[in-house]
C-alpha cells in the first residue's frame, strides 16, 4: 500500500508543480507584452485615469517577482481582481459562466460516455465485422470533422429546418432545469458526435489489445462462455484503460466547449474566454485561463490516480 | 517501384478515396492562381449573392468577394500554413525524442518532465492566451502551434524509439564508439519511420483543424487572407436563412481531414500487420 | 507414490485426428502449415510431439480441443474426441469439452494466468462454471492439489495473486488447474521451456506425478528430446507440419529410424577436444569486479577472472547468477562500482564511453537474439562494412574484398551482402553477427547466449562454427550460457556463477569431474538425459540424500 500512496502523491506533486508553472506562464506572459503595457493594451487614446486604473489593477507599480506573489496570493484568497471592459469583479463573472460550461459539459458527458463505451466495446467483440467495419468509417469521418462544421450542420437540419430545437442557447439564471436541458441540446449534442468518436476508438483498441493476451486465450480454452471472458477476465484489466480513456475525453470537453459555445451564443466561460481574447482584456483572460487550466490539470490528475488505483500489481504488492 | 504499385493495388477504398482526395486538395493548392477568375480578396460584386447569380458559380461572400475564389485559395493558404507547422512540429519533437532515449539519463528525464508539464496545459487555451500577447500573425501563428504540438511528436518519437535503443544492433553501434547522430540517424530513425509517418498524417489534421478553428474563432490567419475557418465565420449568418454556402468551406476542412484519416488508418494497418508477422 | 516404467494403464482411443489441414495467414495469404497430420491417442497415455521451431507442434496440440489461434484455420481432416468430430461441432458442444475434459497448459503461466484473480479463484472457475462442482468443494480440492504438487504453503499460496508468486510454481499451479475437473486429456505446452534448469526438474516432476496418479491421457508438446524422453509412453516427431517419425518412446530414442530423429538424438554430443592446460599472461582479467544496477543491491560481488589467449572461458549460471550482467560490465556499458578490468596488461577506463576506439575493436560481442542484433535497414554488406571502415579505414575495393572474405569465413556466399536481415534465416543471422565481431579483427570476443535463441541442429552448427574461427584466427571467447550442453561443447574452463558471485572455477575437465561443489552438482544433476529413467532415477536419489 505504501508504494501506492507514494506513486499517488508523485502524481499529486507533479499536479501542484504543473498548476504552479502554469501560473508562472501565465503572469509572465502578460509580462512579455512589448512597451508600455498599459498603452499597449489601452491604446494611445486611452485617458490617464484609465491607465492609471490599469496600472493599479495589474500591480504595476510593484517589482515582477513581488507582483506575481501578490497576484497568486489574491488568487489564493479568491480575489480574480477587476475586468478592464466593465470592471465588474472577475470571481463574480467567472462563476455563473463557469458553471454553465460545467452545465454543458455534463449533459454531453451523460450522453455520450455510455454511447462510446457500449460501441466501442462492441466493435472490438465483433471485430472486423460489418459493424465494425462501418463504424471504424463513420468514427473516423466524425473526428475528422471541424466542431463548427458538425454544429451547423445539427442547426442547419434541427433548428433552421427541423425548428424542433433552439439554435441559439440562450440560458439566464432563473431558467427551470429541463427548460435548461432543452436549450443546451444542440451543443451538448455536438460535442457529443465529436467525443464519442475518440473514446469510441480507444475503448476498442484497448480491448482489442487486451483480447489478444494469453490469459484470454487462456480463458477460451477453459470453455467459458463469452459473457463470462467478456465480464470477469476482459472487463477488470481494461477498466484502467477505460478509465483513462472517459477523463481524458471529459477533460476535454470542458476545455474544447469553446468554440460550440461561441457557435451557440452559450454564455459559458469559452465564450467569455473568446471575448476577453477579442478585447484583450488582460485579467479576465489570465483568470479564465487558470480555471480551465486547472480543469483541465485536475481530471487529468484523476485519471492518472484512477489507473494506478485499478492496477492489480499495485493493488496487490508482493 | 513494382512493390509500391502493389501496395497500391492491395488499397481499400477508403485509402483510394482518401489518395484521390489529397492529390485533388494539393494540386488545387498547387495551382490556385491558375484556376480562379477573381484576385484573393478582389471584391466583385454585391454582397451575398446566391448560387450562379452574374456568373459566380458560388456566388459571393460578405464582402462581395467570389465565394469560389476564396475557397480554391483557401486550400493553398490553410493548408500551406498546417503543411509548415506541422514540420516544424515534427523538426522540433521529433529530434528531442530521439535524443532522450537515445542519449537517456538525465537529459531523459528533464525533457520529459517538461513535456509533461506543457501537455498538462490545454491547448487551445494556452495558444489563445500567447496568441492574446504577441498578436496574431503567421510565424507567430506557426510557432506557438508547432511548440505545442510538438509535445505530442516528442512523446511518440521516444516512445517508438524507446523500444528501438534498447535492442542490441544499438548497442553494438554504441560499443563500436559510433557517435550519438550516427546513432540517431542510422540506426533509431530508418527503425521509427512507420508510426511517426503516420503520425505525421494524424497531427496535420489535428494542426489543420486548430488553424481552422482559431481562425473561425477571429484569432487565426488575419483578413483580407482567404481561409477557410473564417470563412465559416464571415457568412455563417447566412445559415439561420437555410443557405448551405458556409458549409463549403467547413466540409473543405472535414473532407480533407477524412481523406487523411482515411490513408494513415489503412497505413497503421498495414505496419503494423507487417509488425506482428516478426 | 511413484511406479517406476513409463508405460502404464492404456485405454481405447481418446482422440484421433485424421489428415489435419491447418493454415497460418502470413502477409495477408493463406499458407498451410500443418500438412494431414494423423494423430491417435489412448486413455491414459502421455504422448510427445516434438520438433524444432515452426514444426507445427503447438498448432497441432491446440488443434485437438477444436481451437485454432487468431491468424490460423483448421482446413480440412477431422479431430474426433471420444465420439465428437471437434472440426464440425458446434461452438457450444466444444465449449463444454473445453477446461472440463481437455485443458490446456500453457508454456509462459505468468502470461496466461489473469492478473486481477486470485490463483485459487481462477482455479475454482473452471469446475464451477462448467457446473461440476461448488466453489467450497472446489476450493478444497484445489489446496489438495497444490500439496501434491508441492508448492509452499498450499493452503495459502491460492490466495495469492499471479505476481506474486515465483515462475516455476506458477507453472505448478496451472497444471492444478488444469486438473481441477478430472479431465480426460491434458495438453502440456512447453511448460517447461522458460525455466532454469534446477527449476524445471520440480515443474517436471510434479507434472509426472500427477498425471500418472490420475491416469490422464496427455499430450506433451517440446522441443527437448531430453524432456520428452521422461514423459512420453509415445513421441511423434514433426518437422514444417508434416510427421517425419512415430513410435514407442524407448523404442525410438534407442533405435529412431529417420536421419532427421538420429540428428536430433546426437545433438547433444558434439565435444570440443580437451586442451591442454596453458599457463600464459592472461589476455583479460577482471579483479575484485563488483556492480549494481541503481547503486542499491549489488549484482555481481568480488569478480576475479582470468582469460588466456586463444581458449574459451565459459561463465555458466542461471537466471539471475549476474553473468550477463559481467559482461556488460567488461564491455563498459555498466561502469562497475569497485574493481577493474585489465586487457593486455593495461586498466580499461569503467564506461565505454572513455574507452579509445582501438580498445573498443578489441573486445567484441555476440548477442543472444540475432534478429535483434542486427538493424533490419541495413543490408549485410553494411552490417560488415562498417567495423571495417570505422576501425580499419577500409573503403571500396580493398572493403568489398574484405566483406567477401569474411562471408566465406562464416560458410556464406557473396550474395548474401545484397540481402536484408528480414530475409535470413536465424542461424544465417548469428552468423552475421560473428562476421561483423570478426571484422574488427579482436583479441576478444564476448559471446552472449548465442546458441540459446536458435533451434539445436542451427545451435549446433554455429558451435562448431566459432570453434573453426577459434582455431584458424586464435581468437578468445568468452561464453555466456545457461546451457550445460553448450559449456560442455565449448569450454576449455569454467566458471559457475550464482546470485553474482562465482561458485567455482576452474579447467573444465576439473569441473566436470567429481567431487563437485554443492551448487555445481545441483547443476550438472538436472541436465536432462536422453535416459527415459533419468528423472525417476534422479528423483530417488535426491530423496534418499536427504
Amino acid at each position: 500500500m505504501a508504494k501506492i500512496a507514494k506513486m499517488v502523491a508523485q502524481r499529486l506533486a507533479l499536479g501542484l508543480l504543473t498548476l504552479f508553472v502554469v501560473s508562472l506562464i501565465i503572469f509572465l506572459g502578460v509580462e512579455l507584452l512589448p512597451g508600455d503595457l498599459a498603452e499597449a493594451i489601452l491604446g494611445q487614446s486611452a485617458t490617464p485615469e484609465t491607465v492609471a486604473a490599469f496600472r493599479r489593477e495589474l500591480k504595476l507599480d510593484l517589482p515582477p517577482h513581488e507582483r506575481y506573489i501578490a497576484w497568486l496570493a489574491d488568487i489564493l484568497r479568491g480575489d480574480l481582481g477587476r475586468s478592464l471592459a466593465n470592471q465588474r469583479e472577475i470571481s463574480e463573472l467567472i462563476g455563473v459562466r463557469f458553471a454553465n460550461t460545467l452545465f454543458l459539459a455534463a449533459v454531453a458527458a451523460i450522453i455520450s460516455v455510455p454511447l462510446a463505451v457500449t460501441l466501442g466495446v462492441l466493435a472490438a467483440l465483433y471485430r472486423n465485422s460489418f459493424y465494425d467495419r462501418a463504424v471504424n468509417v463513420v468514427t473516423l469521418s466524425s473526428i475528422s470533422f471541424p466542431e463548427f462544421f458538425v454544429a451547423y450542420i445539427l442547426i442547419l437540419f434541427l433548428a433552421v429546418q427541423g425548428g424542433i430545437f433552439p439554435s441559439i442557447s440562450n440560458v439566464s439564471p432563473g431558467l427551470d432545469f429541463w427548460d435548461r436541458v432543452y436549450r443546451v441540446i444542440l451543443p451538448a449534442l455536438t460535442l457529443t458526435l465529436v467525443v464519442v468518436a475518440h473514446m469510441m476508438r480507444m475503448t476498442r483498441a484497448s480491448i482489442i489489445n487486451l483480447l489478444a493476451s494469453p490469459y484470454i486465450e487462456m480463458a477460451n480454452l477453459k470453455g467459458l462462455s463469452r459473457t463470462r471472458i467478456i465480464v470477469h477476465h476482459a472487463l477488470p484489466n481494461a477498466l484502467a484503460p477505460i478509465i483513462n480513456v472517459i477523463v481524458i475525453n471529459l477533460a476535454y470537453l470542458v476545455v474544447g466547449v469553446v468554440i460550440v459555445e461561441v457557435v451557440f451564443v452559450y454564455p459559458g466561460l469559452g465564450q467569455l474566454f473568446v471575448d476577453s481574447v477579442i478585447r484583450r482584456d488582460i485579467p479576465v483572460v489570465q483568470a479564465s485561463c487558470l480555471v480551465f487550466a486547472a480543469t483541465y490539470i485536475l481530471l487529468n490528475l484523476t485519471a492518472d490516480v484512477l489507473s494506478i488505483l485499478s492496477n492489480p500489481r499495485l493493488l496487490h504488492p508482493k | 517501384m513494382n512493390s509500391v504499385m502493389k501496395l497500391l493495388r492491395s488499397a481499400p477504398p477508403s485509402a483510394v478515396f482518401g489518395m484521390a482526395v489529397i492529390a485533388f486538395y494539393i494540386f488545387v493548392a498547387v495551382f490556385a492562381p491558375l484556376l480562379t477568375p477573381y484576385g484573393e480578396s478582389e471584391i466583385v460584386g454585391a454582397e451575398f449573392l446566391a448560387w450562379g447569380d452574374e456568373g459566380f458559380v458560388l456566388g459571393t461572400d460578405n464582402l462581395g468577394r467570389d465565394m469560389m475564389t476564396r475557397l480554391i485559395y483557401g486550400a493553398r493558404n490553410t493548408i500551406g500554413i498546417a503543411f509548415v507547422t506541422t514540420c516544424l512540429a515534427f523538426l522540433i519533437g521529433g529530434v528531442f525524442g530521439l535524443m532522450a532515449t537515445t542519449v537517456g539519463g538525465w537529459l531523459d528525464q528533464l525533457l520529459g518532465r517538461i513535456v509533461d508539464i506543457l501537455m498538462a496545459i490545454p491547448t487551445l487555451i494556452f495558444a489563445l492566451l500567447i496568441l492574446t500577447i504577441l498578436g496574431t500573425s503567421i510565424p507567430v501563428l506557426v510557432v506557438v502551434i508547432a511548440v505545442l504540438d510538438s509535445t505530442r511528436v516528442f512523446r511518440l518519437a521516444r516512445a517508438v524509439s524507446m523500444n528501438i535503443v534498447v535492442l542490441d544492433f544499438v548497442e553494438a553501434a554504441r560499443l563500436r564508439g559510433e557517435g550519438i547522430w550516427w546513432i540517431i540517424g542510422r540506426e533509431v530513425l530508418p527503425n521509427s519511420m512507420p508510426p511517426l509517418v503516420a503520425e505525421f498524417g494524424l497531427r496535420f489534421c489535428f494542426v489543420f483543424l486548430f488553424i481552422s478553428a482559431l481562425s473561425f474563432l477571429g484569432l487565426g490567419l488575419q483578413p483580407p487572407t482567404a481561409d477557410w475557418g473564417s470563412m465559416v465565420r464571415d457568412n455563417a449568418t447566412l445559415i439561420t436563412y437555410g443557405d448551405i454556402t458556409p458549409l463549403l468551406p467547413a466540409a473543405a476542412i472535414a473532407l480533407l481531414t477524412i481523406g487523411v484519416n482515411f490513408v494513415v488508418d489503412w497505413f497503421l494497418h498495414k505496419t503494423s500487420g507487417l509488425r506482428d508477422e516478426h | 507414490m511413484s511406479t517406476n516404467g513409463a508405460e502404464h494403464q492404456v485405454g481405447d482411443v481418446l482422440l484421433e485426428m485424421r489428415g489435419l489441414r491447418i493454415e497460418g495467414q502470413s502477409d495477408e495469404r493463406w499458407q498451410e502449415i500443418v500438412h494431414g497430420i494423423d494423430l491417435t491417442l489412448r486413455r491414459g497415455e502421455v504422448l510427445g510431439l516434438i520438433g524444432e521451431s515452426g514444426a507445427g507442434k503447438s498448432t497441432i496440440g491446440i488443434a485437438s480441443m477444436g481451437f485454432a489461434r487468431p491468424g490460423c484455420r483448421i482446413t480440412g481432416g477431422s479431430i474426433v474426441f471420444d465420439g465428437i468430430d471437434l472440426t464440425t461441432a458446434s461452438e457450444e458442444t466444444k465449449r463444454k469439452i473445453r477446461g472440463a475434459r481437455i485443458a490446456y497448459v500453457a508454456q509462459s503461466a505468468a502470461a496466461s494466468f489473469n492478473p486481477a484473480h486470485k490463483l485459487i479463484d481462477q482455479y475454482s472457475e473452471t469446475p464451477v462454471q462448467h457446473g461440476i462442482l461448488k466453489a467450497a468443494e472446489a476450493e478444497r480440492n484445489a489446496k489438495e492439489l497444490y500439496r501434491r504438487l508441492q508448492l509452499p504453503d498450499p493452503d495459502k499460496i491460492g490466495y495469492r495473486y499471479p505476481h506474486q508468486v515465483s515462475g516455476g510454481q506458477l507453472q505448478r499451479a496451472m497444471t492444478a488447474m488444469a486438473m481441477a475437473c478430472k479431465p480426460d486429456l491434458i495438453i502440456f505446452d512447453e511448460p517447461t521451456t522458460a525455466l532454469d534448469v534446477t527449476t524445471q526438474i520440480e515443474v517436471l516432476a510434479a507434472i509426472k506425478d500427477v498425471v500418472r496418479q490420475s491416469n490422464t491421457a496427455a499430450i506433451y508438446i517440446t522441443h527437448d528430446l531430453a524432456v520428452v524422453a521422461q514423459m512420453a509412453d509415445r513421441i511423434m516427431v514433426l518437422r514444417y507440419g508434416d510427421l517425419i517419425e512415430e513410435g514407442n518412446a524407448r523404442e525410438m530414442l534407442a533405435n529412431p529410424k529417420q536421419d532427421y530423429t538420429r540428428q536430433l538424438l546426437a545433438v547433444r554430443t558434439y565435444k570440443k577436444a580437451d586442451a591442454a592446460a596453458q599457463p600464459d599472461t592472461p589476455l583479460l582479467e577482471v579483479q575484485d569486479l563488483s556492480a549494481a544496477y541503481g547503486n542499491t543491491v549489488l549484482v555481481l560481488q568480488d569478480i576475479n577472472l582470468r582469460v588466456a589467449r586463444g581458449r574459451t572461458v565459459a561463465i555458466v549460471g542461471e537466471s539471475g547468477s549476474g553473468k550477463s550482467t559481467l559482461a556488460r560490465a567488461i564491455t563498459g556499458l555498466l561502469p562497475p562500482l569497485k574493481g577493474k578490468v585489465v586487457f593486455n596488461g593495461e586498466e580499461l577506463p569503467a564506461s565505454y564511453k572513455a574507452r579509445t576506439r582501438e580498445q573498443l575493436r578489441h573486445l567484441q560481442m555476440i548477442y543472444q537474439m540475432p534478429d535483434t542484433a542486427l538493424n533490419p535497414r541495413h543490408k549485410v554488406r553494411e552490417v560488415i562494412g562498417r567495423p571495417l571502415s570505422f576501425y580499419l579505414g577500409l573503403n571500396g575495393e580493398t572493403r568489398e574484398k574484405r566483406i567477401l572474405e569474411l562471408l566465406k569465413m562464416i560458410e556464406l556466399t557473396p550474395d548474401f551482402a545484397d540481402r536484408y536481415p528480414g530475409e535470413l534465416s536465424g542461424g544465417q543471422k548469428q552468423r552475421v553477427c560473428i562476421a561483423r565481431a570478426l571484422a574488427a579483427n579482436p583479441e576478444v570476443i564476448i559471446c552472449d547466449e548465442v546458441t540459446s535463441a536458435l533451434d539445436q541442429l542451427v545451435a549446433e552448427e554455429i558451435l562448431k562454427l566459432l570453434q573453426r574461427l577459434q582455431d584458424e584466427l586464435g581468437v578468445t571467447y568468452l561464453f555466456i550460457t545457461h546451457d550445460l550442453a553448450t559449456v560442455k561443447a565449448i569450454a576449455d574452463e569454467i566458471v559457475v556463477m550464482l546470485q553474482g558471485r562465482v561458485v567455482e572455477q576452474g579447467e573444465k575437465q576439473d569441473i566436470l569431474t567429481p567431487p563437485h561443489h554443492e551448487y555445481t552438482e545441483l547443476l550438472l544433476s538436472s541436465v536432462p538425459e536422453m535416459d527415459p529413467d533419468w528423472l525417476d532415477g534422479l528423483l530417488e536419489k535426491r530423496k534418499a540424500a536427504q
